[in-house]
């Protein structure tokens, strides 16, 4: 047993370590320990191996093992991990799928195939101008292929760049059916003063495709509930999002743009059983700490400890993946307006999409100070955007430089 | 078809879902030749590498981990190459457990290396699961001295050095004499000490009632003595026990050490011992450095750097010291005349810490807990 001063100063030391430590969130949760019973589970594994994804998987990976450089056997495998990477939310895969086409991933002029998969993955850890640049070979080289021309538009909307953007569109033209053609000069339409005539347009297309597959109606649906909202049309927005939310698949994304309209609604009571076993995916956790915090419920506290732990582990790491999210989490949920306006500023340097704009607009007006987010308004200005709550906001800004 | 659907899907939600990327935790302490480690490693990358879920069922159990603790230990320390110069330092895992990140449950492993000699250049190379997932990052926290850095490893950065020796002789005092700044302010045993002590410094006892000394400078010399030969006595055993020369059980000094503090509480009520006070504090003040050496040798004595640590340490208490004192001395002086001081501070404050002390007394002779957290 130790006596009181001993121990004092045991804790005293014990708390200056556990302090250093946690500043580098290197230990922000309990010490490590040795359970007690085999049987304990200590982790459940995403894909089981059961599972024919898993079983695909198994059979690529082994015939890759065998022979590293069948390159056909090696974008597959990127292929399936990508998808993953996609579906369960989870950057291992893309991390998988980088390893799979290793033999190429240094080339600078690798086969087509690989060219618009190394692209792919590139932009996914958000290198934008790498990713592009694997594109453009890929296009210079094969005119029609529409997916380098479809990553293509999806890079130049998310860097802002719409007259690029839509020499994307019309090239796809050519190359995609009616839907997707539309979709993508609806997307950009709809983002750039065109909300109406753009929600017509894809209404129409839409209606005329009403076999498409659920992914694609979910998708098309949550679009025209945002160019509703633009134009202004809550109610029709609304009935977008239910729309989508009836049909029989769980889409992230959906959610998360649901969830922000409910929150924008003020009403956040409605954004709890949407969410509530969302918990693992950061972006939805933040909508649902939002949505308790708006309700005072007790669950926020625990909710917002998470996610700052989540934002610290990606710190230490060096990731600068999700500063949006983390601008927003600074702004609403802890209330450090100076370090959500940093975060939104260099967030905008490398991701120009409303959202984008939101924050930076948001954080500014928190902060007073509207010369931080002008990058922001020249872009609602040359753009056109119309979203009435971007634009409310940007009003204010420009009232406090008067 | 379905490619410009999921390009565009993405249009909306570039940053992912947002799980987080494959991290390891690499902490290692370097002292001397002899590095020691913990290494976390995610279960569900070991999974991917080594295989663990034996059972195939998807869930990994304590029982499928502890089964593949060697397999662990040789895939990972193949990964990790440690080097002290030209020289190998080879490590080999000695204990596990699991711990819980925020995306889920880790191995963790501890680890010991030696190097042949005392390491001024640690190099790592860093190659765990550079093959199997090129985002893979291992997140290093190098320990020396006091010192502490940080550093990220992956595919592009898979070698680094780190200079130990760097840690200046500068830092090393600094941060010694800041452990000694902190320990006297949380020591509340020697503030205590030092305080009932203090108390009728700005009183002279005269036909058997204290009364407030008339003028500043005797109260002030009073005062220094006192600090002056506490710190002098404190300063020798500390040094003679952190150099090994003398060693007492720690049981019978801080035993000793509350006895001091009852002792000088309860001379300021019941006065025996009075006008040399700075005697009591130099016979006290010898036992309190025992005191202060377990300390010193809880927070791990630098060889090579022994005599600089001593000094810094010690320098650090009497500016702590100095702090109380100097904030005590003329709030006293001020109050000196007063009931307020004379009755409630002077006697009240002795009694309650006669009280405190006697109970540590209690507790540490006895070995018991009645106040202690």
């Amino acid at each position: 047993m130790r006596t009181f001063r001993t121990s004092i100063i045991g804790t005293a030391t014990d708390l200056l370590r556990a302090l250093a430590f946690a500043s580098l969130a290197l230990v922000a949760h309990a010490a490590p320990y040795v359970p007690t019973d085999d049987a304990t589970v200590l982790e459940r594994l995403p894909v089981r191996p059961g599972d024919p994804v898993a079983r695909e998987l198994r059979q690529l990976r082994a015939e890759l093992t065998a022979n590293p450089r069948k390159r056909d056997t090696a974008v597959r495998l990127a292929e399936r991990y990508f998808a993953l990477a996609s579906s369960e939310g989870d950057p291992r895969y893309v991390g998988y799928a980088q390893a799979a086409l290793k033999p190429w991933w240094d080339l600078p002029a690798p086969p087509l195939d690989v060219l618009v998969m190394r692209a792919i993955l590139k932009q996914y850890s958000h290198d934008f101008s790498g990713a592009m640049q694997d594109l453009e070979a890929a296009t210079r080289e094969d005119p029609k292929n529409a997916r380098a021309w479809s990553w293509r538009a999806a890079i130049h909307m998310v860097q802002a760049d719409y007259e690029k953007a839509r020499e994307d569109c019309v090239a796809l033209q050519k190359l995609e059916s009616e839907l997707y053609a539309v979709g993508c000069v609806a997307y950009l339409d709809g983002t750039t003063g065109k909300a109406a005539a753009a929600h017509r347009a894809l209404s129409a297309v839409f209606a005329r495709n009403a076999d498409a597959p659920p992914e694609v109606k979910v998708w098309v649906l949550t679009r025209l509930a945002e160019m509703a909202l633009r134009k202004g049309d809550v109610k029709q927005a609304e009935e977008h999002f239910r729309a989508a939310y009836s049909e029989p698949i769980n889409d992230q994304f959906l959610l998360a743009a649901y969830a922000d309209f409910l929150l924008d609604q003020g009403r956040p009571d409605e954004v709890i059983p949407l969410l509530v076993d969302w918990g693992k995916s950061d972006i939805l956790l933040l909508r649902l700490a939002l949505a308790e915090q708006a309700l005072r419920a007790q669950k926020a506290r625990e909710h917002i400890g998470a996610l700052r732990s989540r934002f610290d582990a990606a710190a230490l790491r060096g990731d600068k993946l999700h500063q949006q999210e983390e601008a927003r989490f600074n702004l609403y949920l802890l209330g450090n307006k100076e370090k959500a306006l940093a975060l939104a500023q260099e967030n905008w340097k490398l991701q120009r999409e409303p959202r984008d704009a939101r924050i930076l607009l948001e954080a500014a007006l928190a902060m007073k100070d509207p010369k931080a987010a002008q990058a922001a308004l020249d872009w609602l200005e040359r753009s056109g955007h119309e979203d009435p709550a971007l634009r409310s906001t940007a009003e204010k800004l420009k009232a406090l430089k008067r | 078809m379905k490619a410009l659907l999921s390009a565009l899907l993405l249009l909306v939600a570039s940053p992912a879902l947002a799980h987080k990327p494959s991290d390891s935790y690499l902490a290692i302490r370097v002292e001397g030749p002899n590095l020691s480690g913990q290494w976390d490693i995610a279960l569900r990358d070991l999974d991917f590498a080594i295989g663990l879920d034996d059972s195939g069922d998807g869930d990994i159990t304590w029982g499928e981990v502890k089964a593949h603790h060697a397999d662990i230990a040789a895939y990972s320390l193949a990964r990790l190459k440690l080097r002290s110069g030209e020289a190998e330092c080879p490590a080999r895992a000695t204990e596990f457990l699991v711990d819980d990140h925020s995306d889920g449950a880790y191995s963790v492993m501890r680890f010991e290396a030696r190097c042949p000699d005392e390491v001024t250049t640690l190099e790592i190379v860093y190659s765990l699961f550079a093959d199997l997932d090129p985002q893979h990052r291992g997140l290093l926290r190098l320990e020396h001295g006091t010192g502490t850095r940080t550093a990220i490893f992956g595919p592009e950065r898979a070698t680094q050095s780190f200079e130990l020796a760097k840690i200046s002789a500068l830092t090393q005092f600094v941060d010694y004499a800041r452990e000694g700044v902190w320990h006297i302010w949380i020591g509340f045993d020697h503030i205590l000490f030092l305080l009932s002590l203090l108390l009728p410094a700005v009183l002279v006892l005269e036909g058997g009632r204290w009364q407030a000394v008339a003028r500043f400078p005797p109260a002030f010399w009073e005062v220094f003595k006192i600090v002056t030969s506490f710190t002098v006595a404190h300063s020798i055993t500390l040094s003679l026990a952190a150099l090994g020369v003398i060693s007492l059980p720690s049981r019978l000094v801080e035993s000793a050490i509350a006895t001091s503090v009852v002792l000088a509480a309860l001379n300021n009520v019941f006065p025996l011992v009075h006008g040399r006070r700075w005697m009591v504090a130099f016979a006290f003040g010898l036992i309190h450095g025992f005191g202060f050496a377990s300390v010193l040798r809880d927070l791990g004595l630098p060889q090579g750097a022994l005599l600089i640590a001593l000094v810094g340490f010690n320098l650090g208490v009497e500016v702590g010291q100095l702090a109380i004192v100097s904030a005590f001395l003329p709030v006293a002086y001020g109050l000196r005349a007063s009931w307020f001081y004379r009755r409630l501070v002077f006697v009240g404050g002795s009694i309650a810490i006669a009280a405190v002390a006697g109970i540590w007394l209690v507790e540490r002779a006895f070995n018991m807990k009645i106040i202690s957290p």
